[in-house]
């Protein structure tokens, strides 16, 4: 019976109709829910912040886990992008008049980013390990300082009152792109020099891989999707400020891509969603909400005790769990694995000659 | 002494003082990375917690300093111990990001745990008298000349301990080679061990100190100043500890300079440009050696 309800299911994944139908789905619900109410706004609300780290953690794992650098400044792209698009939508572009300027901004932000991307890519044409690590966060350092410096967009005050524009429609349409992006970026040409550049940068550059365009492009794609990413974040949050763009920004996302597992994009959906949904679980009002189906002689002590010192608690208990997860499962949740339907179809019976399982990738963070 | 003299001897001596913090907390950085080559980021909490040691000793406790500088040492160097046997040392084998990721949630881990037990922020209480002098127009205070003296001396001590001791002489053992010292009879865990210990030492120490100086005190102030004694590490050249101390004074140096001819919020602008530029140039620090590869 198993069995039989396992090939049923490996049959319908191979249905070349599923993507599309999944995903034409997906879109239908992202209008549908806003439209009619289906979820509450809270609800709605942490479903944008999932695809936006979602966005965050597939393309910092291009850099981190494809490409075995360790990059510190994806906050900084994501920076760039929120300011680049919020100068827009509110000082040049009548957005209010023209709602569909709006992806427009979105897609400046990204551009300014992936601009930016090219300024840290360059360096690891020669520095590599961990002091791209440091050029990575000294680069951080310089965007934020530099942010609060100008005063013209508000300095270290920030931009309030941004007009609420990300919705949930975009930020579907937007994930969506940008993992397919990636996702194809990684199965491509120059996937396969991004991976040769983790296991040994020399021999790939003598096997005749241009090392230096492979990385520029996998620097750029990655910051164009934080800024991208940013964007979004920016106009749902309506309020932007150095300090939420500063290194723990960054440190988040990468907790999001390591707990999801490295060199794998159902890996850092898996880590931005959990990570994302178990925070917005563990806030007192959320658990209490979640648990008053409980009958009051239960509840009320819990909630006495336990429930209402969640506020506090909650960024205590979520490292601990980090802690737990890596003990336990050094390489993360997924650990190098891939959901067979993120493998373009050739691939699939020969992916385990890409990412070889058992053995460790020879990133520059991993050598001795 | 003309007006100009005295102000660079003044800003050197603000240098000094920021720079011999920073060292401190660098060497431990640079003494775990010499080890295990792992990035320790929760080191920087560390020194938070040292801090913290202070404010308890001090405050609820009344000691004076010296046995408050002391206590929040040995506190501080157990806190190491006990991370590192906890949290890294199962992870031995794991890869390396796996070690780093976990220093990360230990950092996190401290830092949130403090706050939900002292959610605002402490005034460390006068420890010591601070008497200002006045040297032909510089001023020096005794807290100045305290935090520069000793900070001077447990340099001097650690350089000691890790080039003229048996126990320094097995850290850099282990650091050149893992595979044979331990045939050698070494005990590489009692060893890794002491690394952390006498490193989380140096950070409260320093977390001590720097209380001292600037006496309010919060759980977050361990990440700027965490991040900027890494960057000091490997300016020096990382895994070097007379290169982590060389880069703290560079990156003192640089930021007290910085304030002294720019607008203040320029500081990290071009103290961090400045060494994204000398690692671009010097990848491999200023004493580090390049590292070939074969193959």
């Amino acid at each position: 019976m198993i069995d039989l309800l396992r090939k049923q299911w490996n049959l319908l994944l191979e249905k070349r109709w599923l993507v599309p139908a999944l995903l034409a789905t997906g879109f239908g619900l992202a209008f549908v829910i806003p439209e009619y109410h289906l979820l509450s706004v809270y609800v709605q609300l942490i479903l944008m912040y999932v695809g936006i780290n979602i966005i965050l953690a597939v393309s910092l794992n291009l850099v981190n886990g494809y490409m075995g650098e360790f990059s510190l400044a994806h906050a900084g792209f994501m920076a760039v992008g929120a300011y680049t698009a919020v100068l827009l939508t509110m000082k040049v572009l009548p957005v209010t008049d023209f709602p569909l300027l709006f992806p427009c901004a979105v897609l400046a932000g990204g551009l300014a980013a992936a601009l930016l991307g090219m300024i840290v890519a360059i360096p690891s044409f020669k520095v590599r390990g961990d002091y791209l690590a440091i050029i990575t966060l000294a680069f951080l350092m310089i965007v934020k300082s530099m942010i609060e410096n100008i005063d013209f967009i508000g300095g270290p005050r920030g931009i309030p009152g941004i007009m609420k524009l990300t919705t949930l429609p975009w930020v579907f349409f937007w994930t969506v792109t940008l993992v397919w992006m990636i996702r194809n970026f990684i199965y491509s040409k120059y996937g396969r020099g991004v991976l040769s550049i983790r296991e040994d940068e020399i021999a790939s550059d003598l096997m005749s891989v241009n090392t230096q365009q492979v990385k520029l492009f996998a620097f750029m794609l990655s910051s164009f999707c934080a800024g991208i990413a940013g964007a979004l974040f920016a106009h749902l949050l309506q309020f932007i400020s150095p300090r939420i763009f500063d290194i723990t920004k960054s440190t988040d996302i990468l907790i999001m891509v390591y707990l999801g597992g490295i060199a794998s994009i159902g890996g850092s959906i898996l880590g931005a969603t959990l990570f994302t949904v178990l925070l917005e679980l563990l806030r007192p009002s959320t658990m209490a909400a979640l648990l008053s189906w409980l009958p009051s002689f239960v509840f009320d002590p819990l909630n006495e005790h336990f429930i209402s010192h969640l506020g506090v608690w909650r960024m205590v208990i979520m490292p601990l769990a980090l802690i737990l997860v890596m003990l336990y499962w050094p390489r993360g949740i997924m650990g190098l694995r891939e959901f067979r339907g993120f493998i373009p179809r050739r691939d699939r019976e020969a992916h385990h000659y890409i990412n070889p399982q058992g053995e460790e990738p020879h990133g520059a963070i991993d050598r001795h | 002494m003309s007006e100009a003299v005295v102000y660079w001897l003044q800003q050197t001596l603000n240098a000094l003082q920021l720079g011999s913090i920073y060292a401190l907390i660098a060497l431990g950085y640079t003494m775990v990375y010499g080890i295990l080559t792992m990035i320790n980021f929760a080191h920087g909490d560390v020194f938070m917690i040292g801090a913290f040691f202070c404010f308890l000793l001090s405050s609820t406790l009344g000691l004076t300093f010296a046995p408050t500088l002391l206590l929040a040492m040995l506190g501080t160097a157990l806190l190491g111990v006990v991370i590192e046997r906890l949290a890294y040392k199962p992870l031995r084998q794991a890869p390396r990001v796996s070690a780093i990721i976990t220093a990360l949630g230990v950092g996190l881990f401290l830092e949130n745990f403090t706050l939900a037990l002292s959610p605002y922020p402490k005034h460390i209480p006068t420890l010591l008298e601070n008497v200002t002098w006045n040297l032909h127009g510089i001023s020096l205070s005794s807290i100045q000349v305290v935090i520069i003296s000793l900070s001077l001396g447990l340099m001097l001590l650690l350089d000691y301990i890790v080039h003229r001791t048996p126990i320094g002489m097995a850290m850099r053992a282990i650091s050149w080679d893992k595979t044979y010292v331990p045939l050698m009879g070494i005990p590489v865990d009692l060893i890794i061990t002491v690394t952390f210990a006498i490193g989380a030492g140096l950070a409260g120490a320093a977390g001590t100190m720097y209380a001292l100086a600037y006496p309010v005190i919060d759980p977050y102030m361990g990440i700027t100043v965490g991040w900027k004694a890494f960057i000091c590490a490997v300016v020096g050249g990382i895994g070097n500890i007379r290169g982590a101390m060389v880069g703290a004074f560079i990156l003192g140096g640089v930021e007290i300079m910085v304030v002294a001819f720019f607008p203040s919020t320029y500081r990290d602008f071009v103290a961090f440009t400045l060494l994204m530029l000398l690692i671009i140039i010097r990848p491999y620090g200023i004493l580090g050696k390049p590292r070939i590869q074969k193959v």
